[in-house]
């Protein structure tokens, strides 16, 4: 029998002491700019406390709550994704000596500590599974596999989507039920805490539990409830592969590029976008240089050159690859579609795009579930 | 565990220039032990690293069909060609490879090879006239159709004339604009197949260039009775990790870096020449 048990909102500060004593380096979510971000925790007083948040296409706004709760908000503009897939990274360094001779070295992770990551949310997870997929299997990553390897999840049930979120159409959320170490649902008073993992049962083993109330087991199914309620956007299907195929000329494409700025807001804070590129930076010295990746973009010009060529010159081929890709080829790729509905890239697009508009219409006469 | 992202230093031994500004550079790498265990299969291709510069997704070949190491043939048109053209017999390279599926010859054994190339795009294939030359009791008639836009942009001219003396062996060539003198056909690669004598019904067609011509071809074939089963393509896309991680090379759900370069013509027919791809 997995532990569960409720925790008093007082002892949540135990939770990233156990994390430290047992060697994790805790990372959670922390208002920094204006919005949730993940950043590291020294404490549990590093939380959002009493934060609550406004979004809707092209709009994010923080904004103060009345009570004392922690997670009462919806995904910020980045998530785990950069602490595994980091956004710029050595992958090698290389040496010239004088007679003109190459030396090759491996880039290393600046810190090796495995993370334990506080506060990661139904749609991340999913995510995570998708980027494990991508850079795991078939050839793994060196450096994703190192940060991969060590890390410690703790996992919240949303109970406050955003307008953007469509996590319940996407099957992906707003509960967590597998893929963590540890689940807290927040209550008023506390939080229910549920070991997923057997690392998380040695860190849940030192937390003060109590046994959970009946009330609270109604409160945690209410609020449940209000989360996929709360949701008022959703994909057409599951599986959309066919139906987008299917359009590929479709006037929409057209459409929605006209109002595209092609900036890669959307696809930066997609949680399950892999793209990269790589880039030489040689020192001036001449004798040393370094080959770095960083993020990169289907939207950008780069992404399609090919010897003096741009496949995808123009905004609406750039669209139609990045929504052919996430909601189809995904499919084929990794069994499942790309899109975890977490709405981000519809609060952070500049222009108010919202893909689960855009993929209706193109879709309109296909989609099955 | 080994890094895939780490070249390793590779030494030119030949440098011979080509037709216009292409060049091939022959190539071994410079650790003994991997220099003897390095092998690739007809149509791999490396990623071949230039210090300072940056690194790019090039064919392997043999420069003579029977070298020892590796070659590559490099027309200088990016940032990084245009600085390998520099490039000169001892200096230094880093590699990472083979990657990728290479051509399917074991399945093309026993029935006649057509090669189509196009443009620059005969440097893939030519490894595929060096095996069945090499293995030449394994397969029937080799056809070998090269296109080219200019007559002038032809190279490995003498190369040709080689193989159109090779046993059982027919070399068709075409050129949409020709300087008088040119002794191939004039117009489109597609003019060459009423030429071309093989069996329609068990022959292998292995194809490199430019995609219009590719499409073009393959519609052509299998009109003409070839199963599309039996027709394979090498396909270029930007390639930056050759080892499917950073998306660019994506055809529709394919890694072209890591389940091609060479596909399966039904495999990708449906996306094949459409804008955007």
């Amino acid at each position: 029998m997995s532990i569960y048990g409720f925790l008093h909102r007082s002892a949540l500060k135990q939770l990233p002491e156990c994390l430290n004593e047992a060697g994790y380096r805790c990372i959670g979510p922390r208002v920094r700019e204006g919005a949730v971000t993940f950043g590291e925790l020294t404490s549990i007083d590093d939380l959002p406390r009493g934060v609550g948040d406004e979004q809707r296409p092209a709009h994010y706004r923080l904004g103060e709550r009345e009570d004392e709760r922690l997670f009462a908000w919806a995904v910020g503009p980045q998530g785990l994704k950069s602490w595994l897939f980091t956004p710029r990274e050595t992958l090698w360094r290389s040496r010239r000596d004088d007679d003109g001779r190459l030396y090759f070295e491996t880039g290393s992770p600046a810190d090796d500590r495995p993370l334990a990551a506080i506060g990661v949310r139904a749609c991340d997870l999913a995510a995570l599974r998708l980027q494990d997929a991508h850079f795991l299997e078939r050839e793994p990553d060196p450096g994703y596999r190192k940060r991969r390897a060590g890390l410690f999840l703790v996992a919240v049930d949303c109970t406050h989507p955003a307008e953007t979120c469509f996590c319940h159409s996407t099957g992906d959320g707003p509960a967590c039920e597998s893929g963590f170490d540890l689940a807290l649902h927040e209550l008023d008073d506390g939080f229910i805490v549920h070991a997923g993992s057997e690392a998380g049962e040695r860190v849940a083993a030192r937390l003060p539990l109590l046994p959970v109330g009946e009330e609270q087991e109604a409160a945690r199914r209410d609020q449940q409830r209000a989360a996929i309620d709360a949701q008022q956007r959703a994909l057409p299907g599951r599986n959309l592969r066919d139906a987008l195929f299917a359009n590929l000329d479709h006037e929409r494409w057209q459409a929605v590029a006209e109002r595209c700025l092609s900036c890669a807001n959307c696809t930066s804070v997609c949680p399950t976008c892999f793209c990269h590129s790589h880039e030489e930076v040689p020192d001036l010295d001449g004798r040393t240089s370094e080959h770095l990746r960083q993020w990169d973009s289907c939207f950008t010009e780069g992404h399609s050159y090919i010897h003096g060529i741009v496949i995808r010159a123009e905004t609406p081929e750039r669209y139609r690859q990045w929504l052919t890709h996430k909601l189809g080829s995904w499919h084929d790729q990794y069994g499942r579609s790309g899109c975890v509905g977490c709405g981000r890239c519809i609060t952070w697009c500049p222009v108010g795009i919202d893909l689960t508009e855009e993929a209706t219409v193109i879709c309109a006469e296909a989609g099955d579930d | 565990m080994t890094d895939p992202y780490l070249p390793r230093e590779a030494e030119i031994l030949e440098r011979v220039d080509e037709a216009g500004s292409i060049f091939s550079l022959r190539l071994a790498l410079t650790d003994p032990r991997a220099r003897a265990d390095y092998a690739f299969a007809p149509g791999q291709f490396n990623m071949v690293y230039l210090f300072g510069v940056g690194e790019v997704p090039i064919s392997v070949v043999r420069l003579r069909g029977e070298d020892a190491d590796f070659a590559h043939t490099i027309r200088p048109v990016g940032r990084v060609t245009r600085a390998m053209a520099e490039l000169r017999a001892g200096d230094r390279l880093g590699i990472r490879g083979p990657f990728g599926r290479g051509w399917p010859l074991e399945l093309a054994e026993g029935g006649d090879v057509v090669v189509i190339t196009g443009g620059l795009g005969c440097a893939p294939a030519v490894t595929v006239v060096h095996h069945v030359l090499a293995n030449r009791e394994r397969f029937g008639r080799l056809v070998i159709m090269q296109g080219v836009k200019h007559s002038d942009d032809l190279i490995w001219a003498e190369q040709y004339a080689r193989w159109r003396e090779a046993p059982d062996t027919r070399v068709l060539l075409a050129a949409d604009q020709a300087r008088p003198g040119w002794t191939g056909q004039q117009g489109l690669i597609t003019t060459l197949f009423d030429q071309a004598e093989f069996d329609r019904g068990r022959a292998t067609v292995m194809m490199c260039g430019p995609e219009p011509m590719m499409v073009a071809s393959a519609r052509r074939l299998v009109d003409d009775g070839v199963e599309a089963g039996r027709i394979w393509l090498s396909m270029e896309r930007n390639m930056q990790c050759a080892a499917g991680h950073c998306g660019h090379c994506q055809f529709g759900p394919r890694f072209v870096c890591r389940d091609g370069p060479v596909f399966h013509y039904p495999e990708v027919a449906g996306l094949l020449g459409v804008r955007g791809f």
